[in-house]
């Protein structure tokens, strides 16, 4: 079932990583690899990322290809723009996804339709990183979770990994992809764990998801920081006699639909889990995939489990804003005994 | 403020000299390039505006009266820079290389009126205000980082300088000293708001000193002051000293688009003190012996029949063709597109 294409180019070692630190290997990586490849973002030199996603880069590859930019949204995406139509490969990163929306128009009306404006003469083959999502206690505004923002628009792929294997994989195949993608790095799961990352080149495909864990009554379908939480919800079901699969979608543009449409027809219920608000949220999205695909298959209506219609509050509120395993739970329940 | 940006001309408004230094500079070359691509673009610009008004054309934005500024500017470039242009700047575009039937397609809701020569680079025109202003200064910069002589020019109006991208653009560059030239032209009106409601400072000019860089505030219905300060402009920036601020003074004479009148917004009180580029180009060449009827005659009738046959090439142009409704939107379509693609196309009963 899962007929993902994974491919390592070598078989070197692997070493323990973090998500952070796997990011920051993929950027090692391709400034090394390519000449083209071109890192800019505010506190990114000289500071390493307010994260550390870029932590000793500039110290390696010097100051014109990792650059410390002015605190500039719009002036990193735009400058970004010239430098990818003119033959580089820029990474650009904001500093949170939050702080993204003064670039949004750069990123609406330029990077994601200079391809088709210009019927494919020009285009903008660059990365936008951006940690995102909340649960860390971070100060207001840097918790959002707004990616149907980018999802709903076309022309640019979004991709969002949960692990440190797969954060490397999609950011390289992101770095070498021909169209401008979105990577969403979950700030939350930056140092939750690590895992064993290859030492060297591989990429995760974009489009596909990833079958975290089998299971036969419900399929729970998660990305980011919550393909945790529907693992815990799915623990302590599993205690209550329900078996859970689960679907981390890894790529939220173009989305896997074959595999939630293969799973749901199995478990016949699904639960959506996003920390993303209710209305508009990618769930929906979901369940629009499922009713094509799947609809006569359903033996009870798809539950979401979401942020709610609300500013990310602040932090001293956040765990009540954010999807738990417990509310997933209820969720699961209530598709079972539907 | 003001005072520190005078207006540089070179010719006065009757067609003397006001700079002799530029006489020995000007020659019957230049005069007869700078005319001859004036009126070329002037001829272009009243076609569409009929084209327009007879149902031929989509709503199109004119630019009579800143033939100067766009022609003066555009043959300073050299042929391997990059032009990030507006939709109100196709003048500039016609002159560097940018033919009339791909232009006059633009106009008529086609994706390949935004297709320039391969050997032109030359960006689709920016419609959001002031955002190709970031990337003109990222195109100079990877020409810098590459160590070309190459440089950039963005084209923008006077009230785009109230846009973020303006200012986010003009740092960017000054902060990295890429080789880019800033050129403004002050029509003095954002469609109908004029530039004493859109800034409270008197010039544009002055707006580089706070990113350290060059501003010269010229006549923009000078085309030799247009010519030679974006030429020396052009210049700093390839000797790797960094971006400049121009902002050429000039005057829309017409509307802002084919869909909007101006009487409703602005009295023609100002537009007095603008004599029309072409009429004060032509004073020069009565005054200095470059005047020769039988030439302007030749090339009156060489730009019409050049018009005329752009026109008939846009209109023979094939049909837009309904796949690239879809097709230019990523380099690989994703499944759930081309689903979409194939339904319609079925839809259609082409399938």
């Amino acid at each position: 079932m899962t007929q993902v294409k994974e491919s390592h180019q070598k078989s070197e070692t692997a070493k323990q990583m973090t998500l952070i630190q796997a990011i920051n290997d993929a950027m090692r990586l391709m400034l090394e690899e390519d000449d083209r490849t071109v890192i800019l973002g505010e506190d990114i030199g000289k500071n390493g990322g307010v994260f550390r996603a870029t932590d000793g880069l500039q110290e390696v590859f010097g100051e014109e290809r990792v650059v410390d930019t002015p605190l500039s949204e719009a002036g990193i995406i735009g400058t970004s723009v010239g430098l990818a139509v003119n033959g580089f490969r820029p990474v650009a990163e904001i500093q949170f996804l939050g702080f993204i929306y003064p670039a949004y128009e750069q990123i609406m009306t330029h990077v994601s339709r200079i391809r088709m404006r210009s019927m494919s003469r020009f285009t903008v083959p660059m990365v936008i990183r951006a940690p995102y999502g909340a649960g860390i206690r971070a100060p207001e505004i840097h918790s959002d979770s707004t990616e149907t923002l980018f999802t709903h628009m076309p022309g640019i792929k979004v991709v969002c990994p949960s692990s440190p294997y797969d954060a490397k994989g999609l950011l390289i195949a992101a770095m070498e992809d021909p169209d401008p993608v979105l990577v969403l790095e979950p700030m939350k799961n930056y140092r939750s764990k690590r895992e064993e990352v290859p030492v060297g080149k591989y990429t995760v495909e974009i489009g596909k998801g990833k079958l975290v864990r089998e299971g036969a009554d419900v399929t729970l379908i998660a990305w980011g920081a919550m393909v945790s939480i529907a693992e815990k919800a799915a623990e302590q079901a599993e205690k209550k006699g329900i078996s859970c699969e689960i679907i981390d979608l890894r790529t939220l543009y173009p989305i896997d639909s074959e595999m939630i449409a293969e799973s749901v027809k199995k478990t016949t219920r699904a639960v959506i889990i996003h920390e993303a608000h209710h209305t508009g949220g990618l769930g929906n999205d979901i369940i629009s995939i499922i009713n094509d695909t799947a609809f006569l298959y359903l033996r009870a209506p798809i539950e979401r489990i979401t942020g709610f219609d609300v500013p990310v509050p602040f932090f001293s509120l956040e765990e009540h804003y954010l999807p738990t395993p417990e509310r997933v739970v209820e969720g699961i329940e209530k598709v079972l005994h539907f | 403020m003001e005072h520190n940006y005078p207006i540089k001309r070179i010719i006065d408004d009757k067609g003397f000299f006001v700079d002799a230094d530029y006489e020995e500079q000007i020659d019957e070359q230049l005069v007869k390039e700078l005319y001859y691509h004036m009126l070329r673009i002037r001829t272009f610009d009243r076609k569409a505006i009929n084209l327009q008004r007879q149902g031929r054309l989509g709503t199109y934005a004119p630019f009579e009266g800143q033939e100067a500024a766009q022609v003066g500017s555009a043959l300073a470039l050299n042929d391997n820079d990059w032009v990030f242009p507006t939709y109100r700047d196709h003048g500039a575009t016609l002159t560097f290389g940018k033919s009339m039937a791909t232009t006059f397609l633009y106009w008529n809701g086609r994706a390949e009126g935004c297709i320039a020569p391969a050997d032109r680079q030359i960006f689709p025109p920016a419609v959001p205000i002031a955002t190709q202003i970031p990337h003109a200064a990222g195109a100079a910069w990877a020409e810098k980082k590459r160590g070309t002589k190459n440089a950039a020019i963005a084209y923008f109006g006077d009230g785009a300088t109230s846009e973020g991208d303006f200012h986010e653009g003009l740092n960017f560059a000054s902060v990295f000293k890429v080789p880019v030239v800033f050129f403004n032209q002050n029509n003095g009106y954002a469609i109908s708001v004029p530039i004493e409601k859109q800034m409270n400072s008197k010039t544009i000019a002055q707006k580089s000193v706070a990113y350290g860089m060059p501003g010269i505030r010229i006549d923009g219905n000078d085309c030799f002051a247009v010519y030679f300060e974006t030429k020396k402009a052009f210049d700093n920036a390839r000797s790797g000293n960094g971006p400049t601020l121009i902002e050429a003074v000039t005057w829309r004479k017409g509307a802002h688009t084919t869909a909007d009148d101006p009487s409703k917004y602005r009295t023609e009180e100002r537009a007095k003190d603008f004599v029309d580029p072409l009429l004060r180009l032509e004073f020069f060449m009565k005054n200095y012996g470059y005047y020769d009827d039988a030439w302007i005659q030749a090339i009156n009738e060489k730009t019409t029949r050049e018009v005329e046959a752009a026109v008939e090439e846009m209109e023979k142009f094939p049909p837009p063709n309904v796949e690239d409704v879809f097709d230019h939107v990523y380099a690989e379509m994703p499944a759930q597109l081309a689903k979409q693609k194939e339904a319609y196309l079925a839809h259609l009963g082409r399938k």
